[in-house]
C-alpha cells in the first residue's frame, strides 16, 4: 500500500500545501479576469451536480495525502501511528477494521456465520484481507486523482511543447516531431506501456511517467494544427511588426489561445488515464491501492455462491463517479468556452 | 531632400515550380520624412506585399531582393535578424487592415500596447502602462483608463483601430505603414480615422505608407501617389498631378471607375476583367491585356519611364514615341 510518494510522508503535506496554494492563486486570478471568470461560474451553472462530485473527490484525495505520525489524542493512543505515519483520512475512517471477511452491513461473518465484532458497521462489508472496502474505495480517489493529474502534468506540457514547436517553426522540426508521433501512434499503445512499465523501476511515479509518454501524442497533433492556424493569424503578425521575438509570440501570442484547448484536453485526458491505470492494475502491472487493482483482486470472488460483489462495487462506484463528474465538468467548461453554445448566458 | 525611406528595384518573389514568379518586380520610390505617399492599385497588385518586403516580413518562402532597400540611413537588407527586429516597431511601424482580428483577443488592449513599448525600451511596467494611458488620449478613446483593462471583443471596430494606432505609434516610429487601415471600417468611422492620422502626421512628423484601393482615401490624406498595377509601379507623382493630369491608362480608368453624382444616369466605367496572376504576366506592358490603348510595342517590350511633368513619370508607350503633351491625348479624363 506504500507507493513512492508516501515513503516520506513530509513530501506527500508539502505538495499537498503547493497544490492547495496552487488552487487558490489561480482561484485568485480567475477572479481577477473576468472572462475566466465569467466562462467558470457558466461552466459551474450548467452542472452543479458534477462539480460538487468531483470537488468530494478531490476533498477526499487532499485528506489521505495529509500525513503525520504520533496519536490522535492521549486518551486514545494509536499504537500503528507511533511508528508510521497516517491520513487525515486513516484517521477519520480508518482504524475500525477487523480481520474478517463480511458482507454489506452484515452482522455475521461471510460464508463463516461467526458474529462479527462490530456488526452493521461495515457500509460496503470487508475483503478477502479483513480491510473495510468504504474505506479502501475512499483510498483510491488519491491514487486515481494521483495517476490522473501527474501524468496529465507530463503529458500536457510534453504535448504543448512539441506541437507549439512543430507547428510555429515547420521544416524540420515539424518533421522529426511528426516523425515521432507517428511512430508512438503506431504502436499498440498498451503493449507500449506494458514494455515500458516492465523496463522502468517499480513505483507510482514510473507508472505516471510510462502513461505520459505514451498518451501525449494525440494532444501534441492537435496543439501542432491549432498553432499551424494561430501563427497565420493577423495578430500573430502584428505581433511580429511590432518587433516580437519568436519566444514572444510563442509565449504571449499562441500559449494563451491555446489555453482553452489545454482545459478541454486536461479532461478527457485525465479520464482516459485513470483507466488506463485501471487497464494496467488489471494486468498487475499498476498502482498500488487504485481501483483497477481492488478490481484484479475481487475478480476471483465474483464467482463464488452467494456471490460476493461489494469489492468490485466499492471500485466500480468509485471510478465511475469520478469519470462520470469529471466528464460532465469537462463538458460544462466546452460549452461555457464555445462561443456557439455560449447564447443562453444571462 | 533626405529621403527617409528609399526603395530601388524592389523584387519579391515566390518559387512556382522550376522558376520563381515576381510578385513585385524592381518597383522604385522614396519617401521623405513626414510625407504621406499612397500605394493605389486594385487587389493582387502586389501594394501589401511591397510593404510586407520594407518591413522584410514577406511569408514563407517568399524572396525579397532590392539594388537598395534603405531606411532612415539603413540597409534593410543587409540587418541580422535581430537587428531587423529591433527596427521592426521602433523606426517602422504596421497598421493592419482588420482591426476585429489584428488584437490578440485574450489579452486585454492595454497590454498589448505596453507591450510594443516594453519590447523596444526599458523603462518599467508602470511607465508603458502611462505611455499606453497617453497614447490612448490621444488617439482619442473615450475613457481611456477603463479601456485600458478592456478585451478587444470589448470594443468596436473603429476603437480597435485607434488600439492598432496607439500600438503602432507607441516607440515614435519615424514611418508608419498602413495597410488599408479604413478598409474594414464603415464610413463616418473611416473619416476620423483618416483625421487621426493626418493629425499624427502633422504632430509627429511621421512618414506613412498608405496602402489603399481607395481614391477617396488618396485624396484625403497622400501627398504623392504611386499607382501600382501587376508588380510595378505604373505611374507616379504628386497627388494633384496624378489625380488631375494622369497619364497611365490604368490610372485613368481607375479614376473614370469612380461613382460621380454629376455623371447620374451613365452607365459607371470598368477596366475590363482582372489582375492577371503573377505567374501569367505579360511579357511587355503588363496592363497591355486590358488596355484600351494598346498599340504593337506594348506586348513586346517594357516601358521606360517617361517624365510626364515635373516629379511625375508613367510606365506607358504610348507616352513614349511620339512624345506628345498630356493636353493634346483624346482620352483625358477628369476626377
Amino acid at each position: 500500500m506504500v507507493s513512492a510518494l508516501t515513503n516520506s510522508h513530509h513530501t506527500s503535506n508539502v505538495v499537498v500545501l503547493l497544490l492547495v496554494l496552487g488552487g487558490l492563486w489561480l482561484g485568485w486570478r480567475v477572479k481577477r479576469n473576468e472572462p475566466w471568470h465569467d466562462a467558470l461560474a457558466d461552466a459551474f451553472r450548467r452542472g452543479p451536480t458534477a462539480w460538487c462530485v468531483l470537488g468530494l473527490y478531490v476533498l477526499v484525495a487532499l485528506a489521505d495525502s495529509v500525513a503525520w505520525k504520533g496519536g490522535v489524542s492521549a486518551a486514545a493512543p494509536d499504537q500503528v501511528a507511533r511508528f508510521e505515519a497516517k491520513s487525515l483520512l486513516d484517521r477519520a475512517v480508518g482504524g475500525k477494521t477487523e480481520k474478517s471477511y463480511s458482507a454489506p452491513l452484515a452482522t455475521r461473518e461471510f460464508a463463516r456465520d461467526r458474529p462479527l465484532v462490530r456488526p452493521g458497521t461495515h457500509l460496503l462489508g470487508t475483503d478477502k484481507l479483513g480491510r473495510d472496502v468504504l474505506f479502501v474505495t475512499l483510498k483510491g480517489a488519491r491514487v486515481a486523482l494521483l495517476v490522473g493529474g501527474f501524468t496529465s502534468l507530463i503529458a500536457i506540457p510534453l504535448a504543448l511543447l512539441f506541437g507549439v514547436l512543430a507547428g510555429y517553426f515547420g521544416k524540420w522540426i515539424d518533421d522529426g516531431v511528426f516523425f515521432v508521433m507517428s511512430t508512438l501512434a503506431s504502436m499498440p499503445s498498451v503493449l507500449l506501456l506494458v514494455a515500458m512499465i516492465t523496463a522502468l523501476p517499480r513505483g507510482t511515479i514510473w507508472v505516471c511517467v510510462a502513461l505520459g509518454v505514451t498518451s501525449w501524442v494525440g494532444f501534441c497533433r492537435l496543439a501542432r494544427g491549432e498553432t499551424f492556424k494561430l501563427r497565420e493569424l493577423d495578430y500573430v503578425n502584428a505581433a511580429r511588426a511590432l518587433g516580437a521575438s519568436h519566444a514572444r509570440i510563442i509565449v504571449r501570442h499562441i500559449l494563451p489561445n491555446l489555453l482553452h484547448l489545454v482545459l478541454i484536453r486536461f479532461v478527457l485526458l485525465f479520464s482516459a488515464l485513470v483507466l488506463s491505470e485501471a487497464v494496467l492494475s488489471w494486468l498487475n502491472i499498476g498502482v498500488d491501492g487504485s481501483w483497477g487493482q481492488m478490481v484484479a483482486q475481487a475478480k476471483n470472488e465474483l464467482s463464488r455462491d452467494p456471490i460476493v460483489w461489494w469489492n468490485v462495487a466499492g471500485a466500480t462506484v468509485g471510478l465511475v463517479g469520478l469519470l462520470l463528474s469529471i466528464n460532465v465538468v469537462g463538458d460544462t467548461i466546452r460549452d461555457a468556452l464555445d462561443p456557439r453554445t455560449r447564447g443562453d448566458r444571462a | 531632400m533626405t529621403s527617409l525611406l528609399e526603395v530601388e528595384g524592389l523584387t519579391t518573389s515566390f518559387p512556382a515550380g522550376a522558376r520563381s514568379v515576381a510578385v513585385v518586380d524592381g518597383i522604385s520610390f522614396s519617401l521623405a520624412a513626414g510625407e504621406v505617399l499612397a500605394l493605389v492599385g486594385e487587389s493582387g497588385c502586389g501594394k501589401s506585399m511591397t510593404a510586407l518586403s520594407v518591413m522584410r516580413l514577406v511569408p514563407r518562402p517568399g524572396q525579397v531582393a532590392a539594388k537598395r532597400l534603405w531606411l532612415d540611413g539603413k540597409e534593410l537588407l543587409a540587418l541580422s535578424v535581430p537587428q531587423m527586429r529591433r527596427v521592426r516597431g521602433s523606426s517602422v511601424a504596421m497598421i493592419f487592415q482588420e482591426p476585429m482580428t489584428s488584437l490578440n483577443p485574450v489579452i486585454r488592449v492595454g497590454w498589448q500596447v505596453m507591450e510594443s513599448v516594453l519590447l523596444h525600451e526599458s523603462v518599467s511596467k508602470r511607465a508603458a502602462r502611462a505611455r499606453a494611458l497617453d497614447l490612448f488620449r490621444r488617439v482619442g478613446i473615450p475613457d481611456p483608463n477603463h479601456r485600458l483593462d478592456a478585451f478587444p471583443h470589448q470594443l468596436s471596430g473603429g476603437l480597435k483601430q485607434r488600439v492598432m494606432i496607439a500600438m503602432a505609434l507607441a516607440t515614435h516610429p519615424k514611418l508608419l505603414i498602413a495597410d488599408e487601415p479604413t478598409t474594414a471600417l464603415d464610413v463616418t468611422i473611416q473619416a476620423q480615422i483618416l483625421e487621426l492620422l493626418r493629425e499624427v502626421q502633422r504632430e509627429s512628423d511621421t512618414a506613412i505608407l498608405l496602402i489603399t484601393h481607395d481614391l477617396g482615401v488618396v485624396n484625403e490624406l497622400a501627398d504623392r501617389i504611386a499607382v501600382m498595377y501587376a508588380g510595378k509601379v505604373a505611374e507616379q507623382g504628386s497627388r494633384m498631378d496624378v489625380l488631375k493630369n494622369p497619364s497611365h491608362p490604368y490610372t485613368k480608368g481607375l479614376l473614370r471607375a469612380i461613382p460621380a453624382l454629376a455623371r447620374k444616369g451613365e452607365r459607371l466605367y470598368e477596366i475590363t476583367g482582372t489582375v492577371p496572376a503573377p505567374r501569367d504576366f505579360p511579357r511587355g506592358c503588363r496592363f497591355c491585356t486590358r488596355c484600351p490603348e494598346a498599340f504593337e510595342p506594348c506586348a513586346e517590350r517594357v516601358p521606360e519611364a517617361t517624365t510626364v511633368g515635373p516629379a511625375h513619370e508613367a510606365y506607358c508607350h504610348a507616352l513614349g514615341t511620339p512624345p506628345v503633351g498630356p493636353s493634346e491625348r483624346s482620352h483625358e479624363q477628369r476626377p
